[in-house]
């Protein structure tokens, strides 16, 4: 059996070894657990509400999907469409109130995370489950230690004595491509770049060798250089450390190199589900046209005019017995403006809400 | 919109910036003073032609803002000149650069801090009107209507305060704004960049007809080259306070000559699976250097994936490389540029492939142009018969017509 990191050769070999003899028992456990749940993460008819004094907004509305192992999944689409609450559905960090996870399973290897104790729920999360937000800027203590806030996570659950939680920070920080890092170690944030502090951000995500990534816009505040930078990053740390990613994203571009599945939200649900070439090749929903036509894009022929979607999407309070998309999309009929469509299969696993783009339907 | 066939650019330069250089000093302690200086733009020039747009790319912090504010005199330059339409606009009077602020308008970034959010949509639209006496009264409330036609927006909001619209709508408010004036020129700074991914497209779209319909030439300053490549009928790019490239975009985008350029051209996501696959990305080396003080020699040498693969020749560090021409109207400051050339870094995983995929009709239009054009595009499936035309939805036909390379 394989452990799970392949330690950079370091000057502290000592305490490399007892690091490797963690992650190896680590790497065991995971094993044993794999057998027991087949996806890492199975979200089934999941509805996150938001109770406001103007009504009650379905942010999140019957979504269900599926992450393997090691897996990077996409959620894509425009801001408010509930791709953000899904994630902190996931960690269990929707504010409470307005919000409320109001129906739905979350297994995390088979265990439902939405009925989880609050102390069992804060030792997954930040182990079991990293974070990376959009904004590097914020989500960083101006007060504290770089090193102290990678190594909080690391004290909290990994039980290492102080040293070996440094060395194991210190690590970290040139597994992300941190320069000079034991330099680095006692510098505060506003010391870092925007691209600088991200990695940090994501050292602290990986910390404690997580299952999975939830990473919600990690390069939206970045330059393309450095958002080059980052995405190379998490591709292969996630490989390295075999974490299944999240990827929360509004860049198709982004999606179709990061992700092995997308899903694609409108108005809190899923509107069309598949892998990135099926999406890409062959997509099966009008939104997602949409999205894939308004794009100018380097690989384009020049001018002419854009196809845009025009109008806006819904507000997310009562929402009608129809599809949620049909005020914008140009193939509607009446079925659209009576009836919401389901999820159905297109071809294996391509899944697309859509009465036009069935096999009975008008789209070919 | 029926489009009148858009004016050809001319040869005649409305704009032109000769060794602008715009330094913000930095100053220290109690008696603030300056020990230093933010050399944000550091001798550049250009030129706009009439009805032209010329793109300015670059990333954050590499000056491209700064130029856009300094050539309409928001900032005061530390040397260089502007010269619009022939007429220094540093040495103008107040009551003539009045007279010429008519002529050049802004618009900005931030949708949202960009609009006063005590004054109406109305009081927001009448100020440059009143400020330059254009029109009172009903003569006012009329053109007033018209602008926010002409941006797409309802005339009847016209009392309404900037929270009650989306960023979209908040955008073409700054555009109403912007072309109540009748101005010639527009700065465009980031105008699409705070916006929703469709919403981008309908601001864009605006722009594009705007453009052909009022002929305005425009200097449209932009982060992302993918909307920039749609836009501009030539593209300048900046990197530290310099301007490192300068072309027509069929040229600069299949053949850059500056590593940089192509190392941000090898970043740019492209939403295509296969040519994500394919795509061999230049990670750059490091950050951006500081302006306060940029590397000796070319300002790129510090991550450039060039210098490092001729084994780092001298002049790359002792030497700043001029903006020389490389063929006809394309010109880049690399003194390897010819090396640049040889490569197919940047460019090896994109053009090639061509498909656009999206609508059924959007794929066979593309399809279509792309064979007037030569080039062959395999159709979607399902392309090739297709249904009925459903009601066209986005106001205009697409394509044809439009200004293409």
């Amino acid at each position: 059996m394989n452990p799970t990191v392949d330690q950079a050769p370091t000057a502290e070999a000592a305490v490399d070894i007892s690091l490797q003899d963690h992650l190896a028992i680590e790497g065991h456990d995971r094993d044993l657990k794999r057998a027991k749940a087949e996806n890492l993460l199975e979200v089934r008819n999941l509805s996150t509400h938001f109770f406001t004094p103007d009504g009650v907004v379905h942010a999140v509305d019957d979504v269900s999907f599926t992450l393997g192992y090691g897996e990077t999944l996409g959620l894509v689409g425009e801001s408010g469409c509930g791709k953000t609450v899904t994630a902190l559905s996931i960690s269990r960090l929707v504010p409470d109130p307005p919000g409320k996870i109001v129906s739905g399973e979350i297994l995390f290897e088979g265990q439902d995370v939405v009925t989880l104790p609050s102390d069992a729920m804060r030792r997954l999360r930040g182990k079991e489950i990293g974070f990376i937000f959009q904004d590097p800027v914020t989500s960083l203590n101006p007060t504290l230690t770089i090193g102290y806030q990678i190594a909080e996570p690391i004290r909290q659950h990994m039980n290492l004595p102080s040293r070996a939680a440094k060395d194991r920070v210190v690590e970290l920080l040139s597994k992300v491509g941190i320069p000079r890092p034991k330099d680095r170690y006692g510098d505060y944030p506003h010391q870092f770049s925007g691209g600088m502090r991200q990695r940090v951000m994501i050292a602290i995500a990986l910390s404690c060798d997580p299952k999975l990534l939830l990473a919600d816009e990690p390069t939206t505040a970045l330059d393309v250089t450095i958002q080059a930078q980052i995405l190379e990053l998490i591709q292969r740390l996630s490989e390295e450390f075999k974490t299944a990613v999240l990827l929360i994203t509004h860049d198709l571009g982004i999606a179709a190199g990061m992700c092995d599945h997308i899903n694609v939200m409108y108005a809190g649900r899923i509107v069309e589900t598949g892998t990135v070439d099926q999406l890409y090749e062959n997509p099966r929903m009008p939104y997602s046209w949409g999205l894939l036509d308004s794009l100018p894009r380097l690989d384009d022929i020049r001018g002419g005019r854009l196809r845009t979607i025009e109008g806006l999407p819904p507000l997310l309070i009562n929402m009608p017995d129809a599809c949620r998309f049909n005020p914008r999309c140009a193939y509607t009929r009446d079925i659209c403006r009576e009836k919401e469509p389901e999820l159905t299969t297109r071809e294996d696993d391509h899944e697309a809400r859509c009465w036009g783009t069935q096999s009975d339907g008008w789209i070919p | 919109m029926t489009a009148a066939p858009r004016d050809p650019i001319s040869q005649e330069n409305l704009l032109d910036v000769g060794g602008l250089k715009v330094y913000f000093p930095i100053q220290s302690g109690f008696l603030q003073r300056t020990i230093g200086s933010v050399k944000a733009v550091d001798g550049i020039s250009f030129e706009v032609r009439r009805g032209e747009t010329l793109g300015l790319v670059g990333e954050s912090g590499c000056g491209k803002s700064t130029t856009g504010r300094a050539v309409i005199r928001l900032n005061r330059p530390t040397a260089g000149t502007v010269r619009f339409d022939g007429i220094d606009v540093y040495a103008l009077k107040p009551n003539d650069l009045r007279r010429l602020r008519r002529r050049m308008q802004i618009i900005f970034q931030d949708p949202y801090s960009s609009l006063d959010p005590r004054m109406t949509v109305n009081s927001i639209i009448s100020e440059p009107i009143e400020t330059h006496n254009l029109k009172k009264g009903a003569a006012k409330r009329e053109r007033i209507a018209e602008l926010l036609e002409i941006v797409g927006l309802d005339p009847r909001y016209v009392n309404r305060y900037p929270h009650e619209f989306s960023g979209g709508q908040r955008q073409r408010i700054g555009i109403a704004r912007a072309l109540a004036v009748e101005p010639e020129f527009i700065v465009c700074d980031e105008p699409i960049s705070a916006l929703d991914v469709s919403i981008q497209a309908q601001v864009l779209n605006l722009l594009t007809d705007l453009r052909e319909r009022l002929g305005l030439t425009y200097l449209f300053i932009a982060h992302d080259l993918s909307v920039v490549k749609h836009i501009s009928d030539r593209v300048a790019v900046m990197y530290l306070g310099k301007l490192v490239e300068i072309g027509p975009p069929d040229i600069l985008y299949n053949g850059p000559g500056h590593p940089y350029t192509r190392a941000l051209l090898s970043a740019v996501p492209v939403p295509d699976p296969v040519t994500e696959r394919r795509r061999k990305r230049v990670i750059l080396k490091g950050d951006v250097p500081s302006p306060v003080n940029p590397p000796s020699g070319c300002r790129f040498h510090t991550r450039c994936w060039l210098y490092e693969r001729l084994g780092k020749p001298e002049n790359c560090r002792t030497e700043d490389p001029p903006l020389r021409v490389l063929q006809g109207d394309h010109r880049a400051a690399c003194h390897y540029a010819e090396e640049a050339l040889k490569t197919d870094v940047g460019v090896a995983h994109v053009g090639d492939r061509r498909v656009r995929r999206g609508t059924p009709e959007a794929a066979l239009k593309f399809a279509h142009r792309a064979a007037a054009e030569g080039l062959d595009v395999p159709l979607t499936e399902g392309a090739a018969e297709l249904p009925p035309s459903p009601a066209e939805h986005d106001g205009g036909p697409s394509g044809e017509g439009g200004p293409t390379s």
